[in-house]
């Protein structure tokens, strides 16, 4: 009834491979698109970016990258805090070396870092599959992690190890440091998760996405084919690394602006990020927004209402909190094993038809 | 005998130590992917659980008191008795059968036949209610952990004086070993040799053997899946107690028990997902070698705390070289 | 559709925060994760403070007292959302109890004009209230707790440490890593060897570290720990049977939740404290007939006396004496955080004044000045008594080696100030 492609007609080829086809979904799309841009800042405060939106938008970027690899290329990596870690390490050594830089160009340095870093990471997946290579990546996630912690360079010898954000602008707009608005770093962090989305968007759909997921789906029969595992299985590591990156790069400098490597980028936020491409969905951009809001949204809203609302104790409200995440997870598995992604797909399915399903 | 020799091997036996301790933590993963193919993220929270039960029941502490004294006013802690160490872990290994038997009837029965992936994801789930669960039971603070089979007759803990004065009288320099270093691997022995045995003389292990190999087969041959899979879960979970009561002996039982196991995906790794013998292997494996090179390498030139790091680069050279770990099956793949 | 995912979810969900009027004492508390332990206690004892002064004066100046408490299970993320929360409540000064959310905080406090009270924990630089007019950190920090225990070791060798060997055993982190400078300049100094000994988080096997401190045989470990790191190490060194009273935590190192699972191996095992111990004052008489017997405890109330929350109440004590200076000095009973942070730095906190609390030699004195905001270092060393089970002071508050750590604090800030462009001045 209101979801429907009757009467949308692709007339060129461009049309017909548009992201969105159907019309009420290109639609909507334009109009969270424009709230996102044109509303949000306008009343955005402190508490809204840098407790939900920003965290939100910056999970969203590194469960897209960690989906490029896990989703699209079948890499199950646990190094993604590792990865992180190299973004906020590297951006802070640009910040700091080069305080002229522009933070866009910060931010991206910190992702072509990483991405070289995780393309060496990523060479024992031409021998080491499944599981195993899972726990592998965990190698990359100690190591990097210790390293940063190990070799006082990289935190400019401070005395405790910590790295902070400096204040650092761009276009004379105040994005790193306590005196920023909420405005400034809210769109910023959009900026790059939207330019991320259409980046991985168009190219899962182009060649080198398909390859990667004839790698995902059999890696002896694409090899067959004619698809050079080498190059697929790395450039996955690589575009992987280089969203992870510079969601690490965001993580650092935007939303924590202090950084202790052990505590924030620690095997925890691999799994946390891994958590939310299954439970988003495994092989969607979309799943990747879905998890990661999942992730971040549920366990403040599930806060707020618990201590705030019924005035229950902080502690209680944490543990149920625990057992409400988990019991959801299991229940959406049992109805919908192929995360948030397809149980949309399928409400999309029934939208289209109805109200009459026959 | 040369004092940096004496000192190498003193570390190399206690890296054997601690290796069976991770190899403890590894043999749950090993038995519930052997039998299911589930990797079962929700290892180390059990082996929590597992052990805050049985101190709990100890102790005597009333369940959920805190979220009841919370709810209606009242003032509940405790029963007031204490419970003998022996009945208690009969106890909990009463618990975790009846977890293991709602674990699967709540969750792994509704699905059977998913993807690994989607079978692993719903043991985050698990792990995380698991997590909450305990904590609402039993309170997250931190407890100590006395197992004692009479007055007096605890688990042993500190340096074993006879090995001390041996080797010194035997080299001059006494070694390092700990008591409850010895006791853990006597346990994590008949362990092993228990669950070897069982997997081979009993009905029920043969059945389990032959889940195992074949899910299909096996219940064509009228073995019944479920009761299989509630025994491996029950067997996970009385070794999660095992390594629960090892490990929470050392550190008081508290929330950091349950990340026992990320020192055994290393020993996992090592020795394959599919192979007991592997776990403890691999774990033995995994113990030397961290130590060993902390004490070579990680602290005179690194700066120490080498550990965490070690073991997976160790274990990722091996993966190098043989992918399916020492003595993971071998994976065949046809197109 | 990804916004409106985002919107839909947290649409309802609008910030309900207490009324205005009231004095608010964010308590950024965590009683899960892995540090649950050590939180516990310290949020038990901060909350009680205040219920005390609510239900016995009233409040402060006649003004109601809240204390909404956010958990933080000892995350920064969770951290920056309690802080970000709390914010709207009109929160009077922040006491994170967690060196990484400190560091956070520091920038943001700052230009919020919120004061922030780290307590022997946090940035030790903070110290010089010129470059960080926000944060204080009395009455002791972590480079004073290192000279202290070299001071108490000093002491028991008879004034010479020459050629002593030290290991310090410390968590692989900001935390674990700030004495390092301090007892490099002091074994400089003194003439003794220091040996480092890293362990990662979270310190559940620590056998190569207590095997390498049983080969090196040192006259003295000092430990920085948390957690169960605490737990592992004590039980490794009774293992090891290195002499207990030869052992020296920091003040993070020493509640009974480390020792208690050791049992009788952990006796005489010391600690440093920046305030006294025990359930021995009259206060507790007040918060027994007030607090206790009311039903109004926080948390389980099973903490009573214990060492952590003997020092939440001391934190809750310290801000609730700096709000009554801050109504003095402004003249109003209503105080926003700007003055409260006026009220810290004028605080003075003397024995009399500690007596009228009921808080008899409870802690050192000290006086708040924009060039110190960091106390005069005093520390006092504690002894574990296994049989009894409780700690004891066995020394008198002692005061840190200034001369060392006077311009280790003037380096790191002057740095600090220079990194993020602070003009040092006095407010």
């Amino acid at each position: 009834m209101f979801y429907r492609e009757a009467g949308d007609f692709s007339t060129t080829y461009a049309e017909d491979q548009q992201t969105f086809p159907i019309k009420f979904d290109r639609y909507r799309y334009y109009v969270v698109l424009f709230i996102a841009i044109f509303v949000i800042p306008f009343i955005i405060n402190d508490y809204w970016a840098n407790s939900l939106l920003v965290p939100f938008l910056i999970y969203a970027i590194a469960a897209i990258g960690l989906n490029i690899l896990v989703g699209y290329c079948g890499q199950v990596s646990l190094g993604t805090g590792g990865f992180m870690a190299v973004g906020a390490y590297s951006c802070y050594k640009f910040m700091t070396a080069f305080p002229d830089l522009s933070m866009f160009v910060s931010v991206l340095l910190a992702g072509v870092v990483t991405a070289a870093v995780g393309v060496l990471f990523g060479l024992p997946s031409l021998r080491i599959k499944g599981f195993y290579l899972a726990v592998a990546t965990l190698a990359a996630q100690f190591f990097l992690v210790w390293l940063f912690n190990r070799v006082p360079w990289f935190y400019n010898y401070s005395a405790s190890g910590q790295i902070s954000a400096p204040e650092r602008d761009t276009f004379g707009i105040l994005i790193t440091g306590p005196n920023t608005e909420a405005w400034a770093t809210y769109l910023f962090c959009l900026i790059f998760t939207v330019g991320s989305a259409l980046v991985a968007r168009n190219l899962t759909r182009g060649s080198v996405g398909r390859k990667w997921m004839a790698i995902r789906d059999m890696d002896i029969a694409a090899e067959i084919i004619g698809v050079n595992p080498l190059r697929a299985k790395l450039t996955a590591f690589a575009v992987s690394s280089f969203f992870i990156g510079i969601a690490g790069a965001l993580f650092f400098s935007i939303y924590l602006g202090a950084v202790e490597v052990g505590e924030v980028f620690g095997i925890q936020k691999s799994f946390l990020v891994l958590f939310m491409i299954i439970i988003g969905g495994l092989g969607s951009i979309f799943g990747s927004f879905a998890g990661a809001a999942f992730l971040v949204l549920l366990p403040v809203a599930l806060k707020v209402v618990g201590v705030d609302w019924l005035g229950w104790p902080t502690d209680i409200v944490a543990h149920l909190q625990l057992v409400i995440v988990g019991g959801l997870i299991i229940i959406f598995l049992i109805a919908e094993p192929h995360g948030i992604a397809q149980l949309w797909r399928v409400a999309k399915e029934k939208l289209r038809l109805w109200p009459f399903p026959h | 005998m040369p004092e940096q020799l004496a000192f190498t091997i003193e570390v190399f036996l206690n890296g054997l130590m601690a290796g069976v301790l991770y190899a403890l933590v590894a043999l749950g993963f090993v038995l519930i992917y052997k039998a299911s193919g589930i990797f079962n993220y929700a290892q180390g929270v059990m082996a929590l659980f597992a052990a805050m039960t049985l101190v709990g029941i100890q102790n005597g502490q009333v369940p959920f008191s805190h979220l009841i004294n919370a709810i209606f006013g009242t003032d509940v802690h405790s029963f007031g008795w204490s419970v003998h160490s022996g009945l208690a872990i009969v106890f909990t290994v009463f618990v975790m059968i009846a977890l293991a038997w709602m674990v699967q009837k709540f969750v792994f029965r509704h699905l059977v036949g998913q993807e690994p992936i989607i079978l692993f994801m719903a043991t985050i789930g698990l792990a995380y209610f698991l997590e909450g669960v305990a904590d609402l039971m039993w309170g997250s603070e931190i407890k100590s952990l006395n197992v004692c089979a009479a007055e007096g007759a605890c688990l042993p803990q500190g340096i074993n004086m006879w090995i001390d004065e041996t080797t010194f009288t035997a080299f001059g320099y006494g070694f390092f070993i700990d008591n409850l270093d010895i006791v853990a691997s006597i346990v994590a022995a008949i362990l092993v040799i228990g669950l070897v045995a069982f997997a081979q003389y009993t009905k029920q292990g043969r059945a389990m053997r032959a889940v195992a190999d074949d899910h299909q087969a096996a219940l064509s041959v009228g073995v019944s899946l479920n009761f299989i899979w509630v025994l491996v879960w029950s067997l996970a979970g009385f070794v999660a107690l095992v390594a629960g009561i090892m490990w929470g002996a050392k550190s008081g039982v508290q929330f950091s028990l349950s990340l026992i196991a990320l020192k055994a995906l290393p020993v996992l790794m090592l020795g394959g997902f599919t192979s007991i013998p592997g776990a403890i292997v691999g774990g033995l494996i995994i113990g030397v070698g961290e130590k060993l090179f902390e004490f070579l390498i990680g602290a005179p030139f690194l700066g120490g705390a080498t550990e965490n790091w070690f073991a997976y680069m160790l274990a990722l050279l091996f993966l190098v070289f043989r992918p399916q770990g020492l003595f993971g099956e071998k994976i065949i793949e046809r197109v | 559709m990804k916004m409106k995912l985002a919107t839909m979810a947290v649409a309802g969900l609008m910030v309900a925060g207490p009324v205005m009027a009231d004095l608010v004492f964010p308590s950024l508390s965590y009683r899960t994760g892995p540090y649950a332990a050590g939180g516990i206690p310290f949020a038990d004892g901060y909350a009680d403070y205040f219920t005390l002064l609510n239900e016995r004066d009233g409040g402060i100046g006649g003004e109601k007292l809240q204390v909404p408490e956010c958990e933080t299970a000892y995350n920064t993320e969770k951290g920056v959302e309690c802080y970000e929360s709390l914010k709207g409540t009109g929160g009077l000064v922040y006491q994170p109890l967690s060196t990484g959310i400190t560091y956070q905080l520091i920038p943001k406090v700052t230009a919020d004009d919120i004061p922030m009270l780290t307590s022997g924990l946090g940035r030790t630089s903070a110290k010089n209230g010129k470059v960080f007019s926000h944060v204080f950190n009395f009455p002791a920090n972590y480079w004073d707790g290192a000279s202290v225990a070299v001071k108490h070791m000093l002491d028991e060798e008879g004034g010479d440490l020459k050629g002593k060997k030290i290991s310090l055993v410390y968590h692989n982190s900001a935390y674990g890593k700030e004495p390092i400078r301090t007892l490099q300049e002091l074994s400089k100094k003194h003439g003794f060897e220091l040996t480092e000994v890293p362990v990662d988080h979270p310190g559940q096997e620590q056998k190569s570290q207590w095997l390498q401190i049983r080969r090196d045989k040192p006259d003295y470990v000092i430990m920085y720990g948390w957690g169960v790191m605490n737990q592992v190490a004590i039980q490794e060194a009774a293992n090891i049977r290195f002499p207990m009273d030869k052992f020296i935590g920091i003040w993070w190192s020493g509640s009974e939740n480390d020792v208690l699972p050791a049992g009788a191996a952990a006796d005489g095992y010391k600690a440093l404290t920046f305030h006294n111990v025990g359930s021995d004052y009259p206060l507790y008489d007040d918060l027994k007939t007030h607090v206790y017997d009311a039903g109004k405890s926080a948390g389980a109330g099973d903490q009573s006396g214990t060492v952590l929350y003997n020092r939440g109440m001391y934190a809750a004590m310290l801000v609730s004496e700096a709000a009554k200076t801050a109504q003095e000095i402004h003249g109003v009973s209503a105080i926003t955080p700007g003055q409260m942070r006026d009220g810290m730095e004028a605080l003075n906190i003397t024995e009399a004044k500690m007596a009228a609390l009921g808080l008899p030699n409870f802690g050192p004195e000290f006086q708040v000045s924009c060039d110190n905001h960091g106390g005069n270092g005093f520390a006092a060393m504690t002894q574990w008594d296994a049989t009894a089970k409780e700690w004891k002071l066995i020394s008198d508050f002692v005061q840190s080696d200034q001369d060392i750590i006077q311009p280790l604090i003037d380096e790191d800030s002057t740095a600090y100030a220079t990194e993020n462009s602070i003009e040092p001045t006095c407010k």
